[in-house]
């Protein structure tokens, strides 16, 4: 391997039932911010059936180049056949960095190409620059929480190319978008061939539940082992209302199934950064900051005052929620009358 | 049909602690357990071989010699034989050269369906079961949330965050289990005092494992770590401890000031 044979920062853009991703997008503001510092240029790889159309949105977030394989085998999600193509694609064009959403797709689509094309490959990454290390070489570092997000480590792949990471949606920040920027859409023949990895989806099923994404709750009212059980979320629910935000939960109150699965938020949840971060109730194990501590505002309420969710609260309440909450309901409910 | 399922040992991360003045980890006291993502795992191999009874459930592990618990206890729930694959040239592998190992030491046996755990509490990386599953070139569906045996295929519904694919894979095949996927069962007594007494960890060592030297241990290994460091914790803000209306006064003050309102 020649490593300088390899260059550009590419994105994998994931895209379902012909939508980009929200991850896909914040993925290309950072590897645009990469590609500058590298002197190089942007590529994302499209993969699917018919969805040409979505190229041009992938140029107005930072692509330079969109590689799109299109193909019927790549209209529903398939580990082989998108890994053939993305293997495809780096073997033939040679980028130096790949970077993917840590999405259900992204976290196995990755590693099976990691495997195949033989390089290294970084877990849900927090933080991705171009830096010396300590020898004062000039690298791609690739920066995440281990150990249940106890620790920070900082990881690079020297020796191998191109440089792999995967990072969770909601933890890079989309670029403006730009309608007037120019790039290239090159049709690329993924080389896609069945063989024994090939699986058969036979149904489906989407979720009933109506979607609702925390990701995207500009304020969001959190509950946790403290709200002591599901009809408690029931005050939680109407001061999230009274202020247009949303619920979320700890791991303890998802565990003990008060609330979804998909309201968890942490290192085993979901990665949040809303304007205002209302934890009721809730401890603040060390995996649930590490899914919540880049709030812009952050407001604890909880009994104990040692609780560790106070060491990243703006603003830290001692006391009662089941009395602080719904009083504060009715305060902003008031003044939002005004 | 012969299942093996991987397990790791691993420390509880819900009961590490940060020490607040020097801010490191505190490892001391904290207890080992089997990964919970490979627990189920486990317990959907051994739920195929309750229906199934000619099945044998093979659990593996790579890590030091102290991993030896967790495959005794896996023999205790009932798996019939266990691997530990262990050896100082495979230390400090990523999981690039871990998968490439694990995959070494299964060559050496027979299978028709590997399960792993989705990930680790230790890692969170969930790389180690797909990257194991191409080195020995066979499927793999991760996510599994339900796992159904028919004749030499296995219907999988495989979750994603809004929905649920329901695959169909011929085996040999790898799934990656996740935890919601059952309610492992407990050990019997009968089951420990064998499995403690009676019953044998069969050990590989480099030698045993089908695998380059060149993908093996930190030299194998593509990502190495740089440096780690604990994470910076942001200066504490005002906490108050007074009644609920004045506590509610100083929210609402904050939400005004912030313009959150």
């Amino acid at each position: 391997m020649n490593i300088q044979d390899y260059k550009g920062v590419f994105t994998f853009a994931q895209q379902v039932d012909g939508q980009l991703s929200n991850v896909s997008l914040e993925l290309l503001g950072k590897a645009r911010e990469l590609a500058d510092a590298l002197g190089t240029y942007t590529a994302a790889m499209l993969l699917g059936h018919n969805v040409k159309n979505l190229a041009q949105e992938l140029i107005a977030y930072g692509a330079d180049k969109v590689y799109l394989v299109d193909n019927r085998e790549l209209e529903i999600y398939r580990t082989e056949p998108y890994t053939q193509a993305i293997t495809t694609i780096i073997n033939e064009i040679k980028p130096e960095i790949v970077l993917y959403g840590a999405t259900a797709i992204g976290r196995d689509l990755a590693p099976r190409i990691a495997g195949r094309v033989h390089t290294g490959l970084t877990a849900d990454c927090t933080k991705l620059e171009v830096a010396p290390d300590e020898q004062g070489v000039v690298c791609f570092q690739m920066t995440r929480p281990a150990f249940g997000g106890n620790l920070m480590a900082t990881i690079a792949c020297p020796d191998f190319r191109p440089q792999m990471a995967t990072v969770r949606p909601g933890v890079m920040v989309k670029a403006l978008r730009d309608d007037k920027r120019q790039g290239e859409v090159i049709p690329f023949d993924g080389k896609l061939e069945k063989n024994n990895c090939y699986v058969t989806v036979e149904e489906v099923v989407k979720h009933i539940q109506q979607k609702m994404d925390i990701q995207d709750a500009k304020i969001l009212v959190s509950g946790g082992r403290g709200v002591g059980g599901p009809e408690n979320f029931g005050i939680l629910q109407e001061l999230a209302d009274a202020l247009g935000g949303t619920i979320s939960a700890s791991r303890a109150a998802v565990d003990a199934g008060w609330q979804a699965k998909d309201r968890q938020v942490g290192q085993t949840g979901k990665t949040v950064r809303p304007s205002l971060y209302i934890a009721c109730g809730i401890s603040g194990a060390i995996q649930h900051l590490a899914g919540m501590e880049e709030s812009d505002y952050i407001i604890a309420i909880n009994k104990d005052s040692t609780a560790p969710i106070f060491n990243v609260a703006d603003v830290g309440i001692v006391g009662d929620l089941f009395k602080i909450v719904p009083k504060l309901t009715e305060e902003v409910k008031k003044a939002r009358a005004k | 049909m012969n299942i093996i399922v991987c397990v790791k040992q691993v420390p509880d991360t819900n009961e590490v602690r940060l020490d607040p003045v020097k801010g490191t980890l505190i490892r001391d006291g904290v207890p080992s357990i089997m990964n919970p993502d490979d627990k189920a795992g486990l317990e959907a191999a051994l739920r195929i071989k309750d229906e199934n009874p000619d099945t044998k459930v093979t659990v593996l592990s790579m890590g030091p010699p102290q991993a030896d618990d967790v495959l005794r206890e896996a023999m205790a729930m009932g798996a019939d034989e266990a691997i530990l694959v262990t050896d100082r040239a495979f230390g400090g592998a990523d999981t690039w050269a871990t998968s490439s190992t694990i995959a070494g030491a299964i060559k050496r046996l027979d299978y028709d369906l590997i399960f792993t755990g989705r990930q680790a509490i230790d890692g969170d990386t969930a790389q180690v079961g797909p990257e194991m599953s191409e080195h020995l070139g066979i499927p793999c569906v991760s996510y599994a949330a339900d796992v159904k045996i028919e004749g030499d295929e296995v219907v999988v519904k495989r979750q994603f965050e809004d929905r649920d694919h329901i695959i169909r894979v011929k085996m040999p095949c790898l799934l990656t289990a996740l935890s919601e996927l059952n309610t492992p069962r407990y050990m019997t007594p009968g089951g420990i005092f064998d499995a403690y007494r009676e019953r044998e960890v069969r050990v590989f060592n480099r030698a045993d494992v089908d695998v380059a030297d060149e993908n093996i241990g930190l030299a194998g290994s593509p990502t190495h770590v740089v440096k780690s460091f604990p994470k910076s914790v942001k200066a504490p803000g005002m906490k108050i401890e007074t009644g609920v209306e004045e506590s509610v006064q100083f929210i609402m003050d904050k939400l005004e000031e912030k313009y959150l309102l």
